[in-house]
Formats: structure tokens, C-alpha cells, sequence
């Protein structure tokens, strides 16, 4: 029977069916539900890898050991799986191997929106799309099949709004694979320069065979109609073109790279008006232009943000957005904050007051960026904020560094933030780094890590001991605080940044949306209100402000107990029930 | 956009329950047969931001998203989102909308006020604007956290969806220890949707 389901979870689902037994990731906007929903399948080995380049090393030798192997991640984190990714194109495989890039066109969760097409035809990999979660399923059993037959790693890609739309799926029976045998071949797996050289003409010969392949592939077809208009699209764009021009011929790729020169000078001759429809970059479009085919892509469609059909229909159409029901009233914008409770409050409450330079990190915590709290000077990728703030005191001096914190979670620290650390001890640096330790990755919705010592199926595992790394590294002054609790906050960072050499705080308290200790129930006491808004100026939704009666309330179903308002009030107003 | 496509689009404030009333719809709409996409929001806006869930059905579904101008029905579960999403109704559509009010950070701060009487502002310029307490109704039947289900239950009925339908996706959707408490705050919005209301939405 059909159902419905998430595009990650028809892949995840495809991966089953394709007797995938190995799967690998780490957790990233919008890829996280595919490994988390295939740890859930028996007789599937599946693990939150410590960052991406790990989860893909890890399916390499997955692959070579005879499994078919998924690994999956968002786009950015593709970044980090490059220098692995390379090189895998020239070894191939053994089992099946498919790398899942999770694209974030508009970035709804993202810090930059590249287009990991480019990687396919940068590292010369079969690259395909899926439209729908039916096809994520489909192209996903499919792309085993290939990086079987052609002894390359394919990739999966896909887009937010595929990842998190659900649609019709029909599952399948999982295929009943034997392991493939492992057989010894430096030839092949040993990429020392004379062995490499070797590998780059078989990928060369591989490229050739895809290009033959993909004229025929059943992923890519022709819907005719209308021949006024052709149009070339894949993934969701596809579903924008059929929903406002269901009219007009369409050639829908499912291979974008290679592409199928044939198949579409063969589309483009029995068109008269040729268009390719695809988000952000003209991957498509520059490949027809090279081959000399007159086409209409980038001229009026952006290559910024996502698509939709009523972007279509404005821009290929001529018909204007409608402007549907007004109430000529500017309403405010609602933009994410930190949670009720949340300990990175009181972190970036003291950072704010201390006016210390932060350079910051991938996390919830990025959100202390913005106002009231805007203690946050950079974010550039996972794990940056410590080799930034070194980088900042090499480059205006030692003094800079009392100024200077960088800002890292317990998982980005993990993922990326140990080898900046080293850095920074080895080439004499001041930093003060603060690991801001909730115990869990919290904004792709809460997952395990190395040092919450569970692993992805929720089972006891080693605990990586933050603090005993730490100093193992070598950082001599490691201290632990209590992000809630601002004098203790306050002391640490004054003692810390006034001292020479690196200084590690770990800021230990769990995500207020796993915390599930008791918590006092808080009230403002209105006569000791005097409505200096401090409370206010923490950005929580558990306080508000009453403009008639110029004071501060808590709003009892929003507040987590967490007392930070206890804490900054300097009259105080903010009492727990029951108590005396 | 086919005439015989039902577009819903519900909007609220991240933590509210946006993604489990669309998937309730969406199982309801399945269930009678249709095709049906939802478009969801994970990630970032999750924490605290505006959050809106796209369900739409019929024969033949393509696109996951919904055009402005072409919700047949809006379920806010907070009056400035309902201001906000407002464009996105078709003329002529259902506007529901929860009395809850969620400050954002700008309101919070007292950088700008709050609207003031919006939805009834709302309900000037669509003559179908539905508005109630759903939090409250709810809270009634056990637990504030349901008024997602109270308002699927109103748009439920409003849209000819049986009760039976709507129960079976409850109980299939929501964790087995509170399928009680939202079989009632289902029913409850059910209720709410009386045959005056009925009239004045098939108008």
C-alpha cells in the first residue's frame, strides 16, 4: 500500500531496499532524517559519524569491505568529505556506494546555498536527481545498481524541499544481497602517484561510459506536448514547470551528470523555444551553451534562492503574482530565537555585557547573533571560531586576545574544533575558548554525539571526556561553569581572559528541550518591578513586557524555570511559587 | 492550479504543532484516495520562528508549495501569523484562526506593539474568517498542547473530511498516551464547526 513519505525517508527506505547494511552521517539541515530513519531498519549498521569527512571514510571502507553504503550529508558538509571524495572517484568501489548531498537552496537553515552539482562534474561523478519522494526511493535503489556497474561512487542530490515534502510512496521487498568479497588491490585502492595516474585514465574511460549510459537511462524522459516551448528541468523544479505549464514538452533529467548530450540536442531540434529550468546555478544551462545550443535559462530566472510556481509563472508566463487579500498593516517579524531556557542565554548575556569580541560557530547558539543578545562577530563554517579568534590575535597581537572569545558547541567541537585547538596551543596563542556543552547536536533535532557516550540507536557507548581531551591537547587552564548562572560566568571569563596562554571553559549544561529535571515555577512580584527591562533584554519568550503598566511578566506556559531572570534582576522581582 | 486541488496552508510559531496537523490532513486526504504532497519546515525557523506546513490534494499533485492567492483554507494557530500569510488566501477562502498570541522578539522588547484587534481586522476583509480559542478548548479537554488538533478538527468538517477519517489519522500520528486527549480535542473542534458555520463556509 502507498503512503506517505518525507523525501529523506524514501530514501532511507530506497537504501533498505537496496540491501544497503552499512549507513553513515553526521547530522546537518536538511539530510538528518535519512540516517536517522534507516538506524531504525534491521540488519542496517548505521552510526553519527564525528563529522563528514569521517562518515565518508567510513563508507569507503564500508564499500571495499563488500557492503552497499550510504552516506549522507547536508551540502556544506560535502565541503568537509571533499578531500576523501576526490580521490574515492579515482579507487571506485566495491559494494555500492552512494553519497546523499542535501542541497539548501534559499537556505532555510544554512549559511551559504552552493550547489553541490558542481562536485559532479568537479570530481566526475554520476550525479542524479529525484522530483518526488517516490523517485528519491527509486533513483535511490537505482544509484546502488550504478556505482556497482561502473565502479564509481554516486551522488544522490537533493533539495530541501524535496527532503521535507512528503508525497506517495509504494515501498518495495529488500533485496537479499550477499556481502561482496573484499580482494586485495593496491592497484586500485593505494593512490600513490604511479597507481593514481593509472586510476585517472579509468575514470576518464568510466566518464565515457556514463555519457553512453545516461542517452539511454531510464531516469531521464521526454513528457511531449505543446513543442512551442521546451523545457529541461530536474529535481523539484520539475514540479513548478508541471504545476504552472502543464502544457509544454518537458524533458526531465534524473541523470545531471553526465548529462545526455543526445537526448536533448535530440529535445532541443523539436522544440521551437528552448528553456532550462533549474535552482541556483546554470549547471545545465552553460553545458547546452557550450554545445552551441540556443537556450533561455539565467536571462530571466535567478540563480539566487529557491523556485517556486509562482516565480515561474511571473517570469516565463508574463502573469503577475497575485496580491491576494491585504490588510495594509505592517506585521512584525517573527525571527527564530534561543528557547525558553536555553542555557546559551546567560553565555551570550555575559559576552554582550563584557562588549568581547566573539567569533562563533554552527549551532543554535549562532542564534546569539542576533538582537537583543547580538554578542556574535563571526560565523563562517563548522568549527571556525577558534582558528578566527587566533587568526584575529596574530594578526592585531596578543593584547587582542583578552578581548577575544571563541564560542563553540559540544558537537561542532567534535566535528571540527579539535584541530584549531592544537593549533592554537602549538603556535602560542592566547585564545579563550568556551565550548558550550548542552550535551547533544540540538538544532537538527537533537542527536547523539562522541561525548554524549550514546550511540545513534540510543545505546551506551564510550563517553569522549571533553575536558580530558582538552588538556591532553595541551591546555593548561580547562574550568567548567554553569552557563545559568552569570557570577560564576562572569569570574571565569575575567580570570581566563586576563591570563597568557589558551584557556578552555566548558559552559556544561543540558538543551532545555531534553532537560527534563524538576524547575521552579517563576512570577514577577509587580511591586518590585520597576520595570527596568533587563529581564527583557535576555530575548526570551518566557518574560514579556506590558506597555501599560510598564513592567515585566512571565508567561507560565513558555517558562522553563531556568532562573536566568532570577539572576540578572537587580531587584528581585522574579520569585519562585511556593517558595518563601 | 485545477479547481478540484484542496490547498491548506497552516501557519503558526515554531513548537506549536504545525508538522503533526498537516500530516493528520494529509493521512485524512490519503485516505479518501487522493494524491497529496505537504511541504514541511525542519531546522532553524523550528526554534521560535515563523513556521508554516503546506498540505495540498486531489487527483494529480506536482508542486509540494502553495501559490499566494491560492490557500483555499488558512489554519493559524496565532493571529500575527494569520496577518502575515494572509496574501496567501484565495478569494473567496476559509481564514481559522486561533485567538493565541505569541509576542515576537520585536513586540517582546517593546520595539514595536502588537497589532491590535487583528482578527477582526482579518474578518473585515474575509467575509469567511472563523476565529476561537482553540488553546483554551484544548486545555479543556486536557492539555493546551492540542488545540493543533482542535483546529484540525474544525477544518476537518469544514473541508467534508468524515470523523472516522480524521480519528483513524490521530490515533495512526499521535504517541499512544495521549490519543485520548486529542480524540477529544478532535471532536471538540468538530463540534465547534455547527451547522451556521457549515453554511457560511459552503457559501
Amino acid at each position: 500500500m502507498k503512503s506517505l513519505m518525507i523525501g529523506n525517508m524514501a530514501i532511507a527506505r530506497g537504501a533498505y531496499e537496496a540491501g544497503v547494511t552499512v549507513a553513515t552521517a553526521y547530522p546537518g539541515t536538511p539530510s538528518t532524517e535519512i540516517v536517522e530513519n534507516i538506524s531504525r531498519f534491521e540488519g542496517v549498521y548505521a552510526e553519527w559519524s564525528p563529522n563528514e569527512k569521517v562518515a565518508l571514510e567510513v563508507g569507503f571502507g564500508a564499500s571495499l569491505g563488500g557492503a552497499r553504503t550510504l552516506v549522507a550529508m547536508k551540502h556544506v558538509g560535502v565541503n568537509v568529505a571533499a578531500d576523501p571524495l576526490y580521490t574515492l572517484s579515482y579507487t571506485g568501489v566495491n559494494g555500492g556506494l552512494v553519497l546523499v548531498s542535501a542541497d539548501d537552496p534559499g537556505m532555510h537553515s544554512s549559511q551559504n546555498e552552493q550547489d553541490n552539482r558542481g562536485y559532479g562534474r568537479f570530481a566526475k561523478l554520476l550525479v542524479i536527481e529525484p522530483s518526488d519522494s517516490q523517485e528519491a526511493l527509486d533513483f535511490t535503489r537505482e544509484a546502488f545498481e550504478l556505482s556497482e556497474k561502473y565502479d564509481t561512487p554516486v551522488m544522490l542530490r537533493v533539495t530541501t524541499r524535496l527532503c521535507h515534502s512528503q508525497s506517495l510512496v509504494q515501498p518495495g521487498e529488500r533485496l537479499n544481497r550477499p556481502l561482496k568479497e573484499y580482494k586485495k588491490n593496491e592497484a586500485k585502492y593505494v593512490m600513490l602517484p604511479g597507481f593514481a595516474r593509472l586510476r585517472h585514465v579509468e575514470v576518464e574511460k568510466r566518464m565515457a561510459s556514463l555519457r553512453e549510459y545516461v542517452e539511454e537511462s531510464p531516469l531521464n524522459r521526454i513528457e511531449w506536448g505543446d513543442r512551442s516551448i521546451g523545457i529541461i528541468t530536474s529535481g523539484i523544479a520539475y514540479q513548478y514547470v508541471k504545476e504552472v505549464m502543464p502544457e509544454v514538452s518537458v524533458l526531465k533529467l534524473g541523470t545531471v551528470n553526465p548529462l545526455p548530450e543526445k537526448l536533448i540536442r535530440s529535445f532541443a531540434d523539436q522544440v521551437k523555444k528552448l528553456y532550462v529550468v533549474e535552482e541556483l546555478e546554470p549547471v545545465i544551462e552553460e553545458q547546452l551553451k557550450a554545445w552551441g545550443i540556443e537556450v533561455t535559462g539565467k536571462s530571466v530566472l535567478p540563480r539566487i534562492g529557491e523556485y517556486s510556481p509562482e516565480l515561474l509563472e511571473e517570469l516565463l508566463l508574463g502573469v503577475p503574482a497575485p496580491s491576494g487579500y491585504q490588510l495594509g498593516e505592517s506585521i512584525p517579524a517573527r525571527p527564530p530565537l534561543l528557547c525558553p531556557g536555553c542555557p546559551h542565554r546567560g553565555v551570550f548575556y555575559v559576552l554582550k555585557r563584557k562588549r568581547l569580541t566573539v567569533t562563533g560557530d554552527i549551532g543554535c547558539y549562532t542564534l546569539g547573533a542576533l538582537k537583543p543578545l547580538g554578542a556574535m562577530d563571526t560565523t563562517l563554517c563548522m568549527g571556525a571560531s577558534i582558528g578566527t579568534a587566533l587568526g584575529m590575535e596574530k594578526a592585531r597581537g596578543p593584547k587582542s586576545a583578552r578581548k577575544t572569545v571563541a564560542v563553540i558547541g559540544d558537537s561542532t567541537f567534535v566535528h571540527s574544533g579539535i584541530t584549531p585547538l592544537i593549533d592554537t596551543v602549538y603556535n602560542r596563542g592566547n585564545t579563550t575558548v568556551m565550548i558550550l556543552d548542552n550535551g547533544t547536536t540540538a538544532m537538527t533535532g537533537h542527536q547523539d554525539h562522541p561525548a554524549t557516550g550514546r550511540t545513534i540507536t540510543e545505546e551506551e557507548t564510550a563517553r569522549l571526556d571533553l575536558e580530558a581531551l582538552v588538556r591532553a591537547i595541551g591546555v593548561k587552564r580547562v574550568r567548567k561553569v554553569d552557563p545559568l548562572r552569570i557570577g560564576e560566568l562572569e569570574k571565569a571569563l575575567d580570570e581566563e581572559l586576563s591570563q597568557d596562554g589558551p584557556s578552555v571553559i566548558l559552559a556544561c549544561r543540558p538543551c532545555a528541550l531534553i532537560d527534563k529535571s524538576p524547575k521552579p515555577s517563576l512570577y514577577i512580584d509587580e511591586d518590585k518591578c520597576k520595570g527596568c527591562k533587563i529581564c527583557i533584554k535576555l530575548g526570551c519568550t518566557g518574560v514579556y513586557w506590558v506597555q501599560e503598566d510598564r513592567k515585566a511578566r512571565i508567561n507560565p506556559d513558555l517558562c522553563q524555570g531556568c532562573g536566568l531572570c532570577i539572576e540578572v534582576c537587580k531587584f528581585d522581582a522574579v520569585l519562585e511559587r511556593g517558595a518563601n | 492550479m485545477a479547481a478540484d486541488t484542496t490547498n491548506i496552508l497552516i501557519v503558526g510559531v515554531g513548537g506549536q504543532g504545525t508538522l503533526l496537523a498537516s500530516r493528520v490532513l494529509a493521512q485524512a486526504a490519503v485516505a479518501q484516495g487522493h494524491d497529496v504532497k505537504v511541504s514541511e519546515i525542519h531546522g532553524m525557523a523550528q526554534r521560535g520562528g515563523s513556521v508554516v506546513s503546506q498540505v495540498r490534494y486531489g487527483p494529480k499533485i506536482f508542486s509540494p508549495i502553495i501559490k499566494r492567492g491560492d490557500a483555499d483554507v488558512i489554519m493559524a494557530f496565532e493571529k500575527l501569523e494569520a496577518a502575515r500569510y494572509l496574501p496567501f488566501l484565495k478569494k473567496g477562502g476559509l481564514m481559522v484562526i486561533n485567538t493565541d498570541r505569541i509576542d515576537p522578539l520585536p513586540v517582546m522588547s517593546g520595539e514595536v506593539g502588537y497589532p491590535e484587534r487583528l482578527e477582526e481586522k482579518i474578518a473585515q476583509v474575509v467575509p469567511k474568517t472563523i476565529t476561537l480559542d482553540a488553546t483554551g478548548i484544548a486545555a479543556g479537554c486536557g492539555t493546551s498542547r492540542a488545540a493543533n488538533i482542535v483546529l484540525v478538527g474544525l477544518v476537518g468538517r469544514a473541508l467534508g473530511f468524515p470523523l472516522d477519517l480524521l480519528e483513524e489519522a490521530v490515533r495512526a500520528l499521535v504517541p499512544k498516551k495521549v490519543v485520548d486527549i486529542n480524540i477529544k480535542a478532535l471532536n471538540a473542534g468538530w463540534n465547534y464547526m455547527d451547522n451556521n458555520l457549515i453554511s457560511m463556509v459552503r457559501d
